[in-house]
């Protein structure tokens, strides 16, 4: 499996983010996106999510369901934790599970996930009484209860204590050597040996 | 469809929940129907014959109140941007939705008709009429509603813009609503023809609603 993208061009708001951009990503490894505030981390994470338009370039995710677009192989965690505050966490998780799975998860499943993620007795705690880095972690959660090869984090570490950062960079490790791929756009390390760097312009 | 399901159950849950706003139209539309024979005096003929058309009146306003919150909520936390990502077409998701929004704001409405008909003086006959209209009228609201909800989704006080953009779309719906209450109630036009017009309002903007809806959406996410 390789998520490579060539001659990648955005245009947001008339401005330029990024031009002639090009990567590639193979399984089993990850990719870190690095650059200034603005130089397009984000944007470009979103574009490969889908949630952006592309206004030139080309983004293949080969060896995969070719029935599939990358956007429905991929996780995106953002800045934004698409948590219901009234819905307990496990009805949080249950949700997305369920949706971006397109199948019921079993019990098991969603507990297993929020076991990993620290959160196993929290799990009938309405999510509105959630900490910031408790909020991040359920969404972490998110990537575990639905297996999808392709996991796009935004500055994944924001909010976590060091104990959840040690956390997500075993399961990321795990998501690798399952042959997995991981984009994440960081300023700091976050704890992944190995990656490869993708440097974005400074911006204008 | 298991992700239909799921989306269709978390909104009804939403709507139900602290701070869903489920009740909120039921009550906004108490309040508008029992304010009207105060300002309008006890004239219990005059009453009658108004009456259907303060229900319709009450009714279309009252769907509007939540209908802002419908694609903002999840906009805001980010829900949507993974909605989008879900594999599920979005025109289906947008029904899902609006389909939970309709059952939680829009058949309360309908179920109270019978108990506000009296504010209004209308006999059983005329709420049935009443009722049965907005049983089938309330639909065609809220499948117009969604395009505006899409299309004020990244506002911050859409709520306004949102009911100047689909009140006046909402015409025909209300004409042909109020229209076949009174012929069921005073004649002498036949009930059968602004009627089924009504229920084919409906069904055309279900289609277009959920088309127009999506494609703003996937257009306002930049």
């Amino acid at each position: 499996m390789r998520l490579e993208g060539s001659g990648l061009a955005c245009i947001r708001g008339g401005r330029e983010v990024f031009a002639g951009l090009g990567f590639s990503v193979d399984g089993g490894t990850a990719l870190l996106i690095t650059g200034r505030n603005g130089a397009g981390k984000s944007t470009l994470l979103r574009v490969i999510a889908g949630l952006v338009r592309l206004t030139g370039g080309r983004l293949t995710l080969s060896d995969s369901d070719a029935e599939a677009t990358v956007a429905e192989q991929a996780h995106y965690l953002g800045h934004l934790d698409a948590l219901k505050p009234s819905l307990t966490v496990a009805e949080n998780l249950r949700f997305w599970a369920e949706y971006l799975g397109n199948a019921k998860p079993t019990a098991d499943d969603t507990n297993a996930a929020l076991t990993a993620v620290g959160l196993g007795t929290l799990a009938d705690l309405p999510a509105a009484y959630l900490s910031a880095g408790q909020r991040r972690r359920l969404s972490i959660a998110r990537l575990l209860a639905v297996k999808r090869p392709v996991w796009l984090l935004d500055e994944p570490t924001a909010a976590l204590d060091s104990e959840a950062q040690d956390t997500l960079a075993h399961l990321m490790r795990q998501h690798l050597a399952g042959g997995g791929i991981i984009a994440a756009a960081t300023h700091g390390s976050i704890g992944l040996d190995g990656a490869r760097e993708l440097r974005l312009g400074a911006s204008q | 469809m298991r992700a239909l399901a799921a989306l269709f159950v978390r909104d009804l849950r939403l709507a139900v929940r602290v701070g869903g706003g489920g009740g909120i139209g039921v009550l906004f539309f108490l309040i508008v129907v029992v304010l009207m024979p105060f300002a309008i005096g006890p004239d219990l003929a005059l009453l009658a014959r108004i009456g259907p058309a303060i229900l319709w009146l009450g009714a279309l306003l009252a769907s509007l109140l939540t209908l802002d919150r419908l694609f903002a909520a999840d906009h805001e936390d980010g829900s949507l941007d993974l909605i989008l990502m879900g594999g599920t077409p979005l025109e289906l998701a947008v029904a899902a939705k609006a389909l939970a929004h309709w059952l939680t704001t829009g058949l309360p409405l309908v179920i109270v008709v019978p108990l506000l008909g009296l504010f209004m003086n209308l006999d059983g006959r005329a709420s049935a009429a009443v009722a049965l209209t907005l049983l089938v009228g309330t639909p065609a609201l809220t499948f117009i509603g969604v395009i505006g909800a899409s299309l004020s989704v990244a506002l911050r006080r859409g709520g306004l813009l949102l009911a100047v953009l689909i009140l006046p779309l909402t015409v025909p719906v209300l004409i042909f609503g109020v229209s076949a209450s009174n012929a069921a109630i005073i004649g002498p036009l036949p009930f059968g023809t602004p009627f089924t017009i009504l229920c084919a309002l409906s069904l055309v903007s279900l289609v277009i609603g959920i088309f127009a809806a999506a494609a703003a959406l996937r257009h306002g996410m930049e």
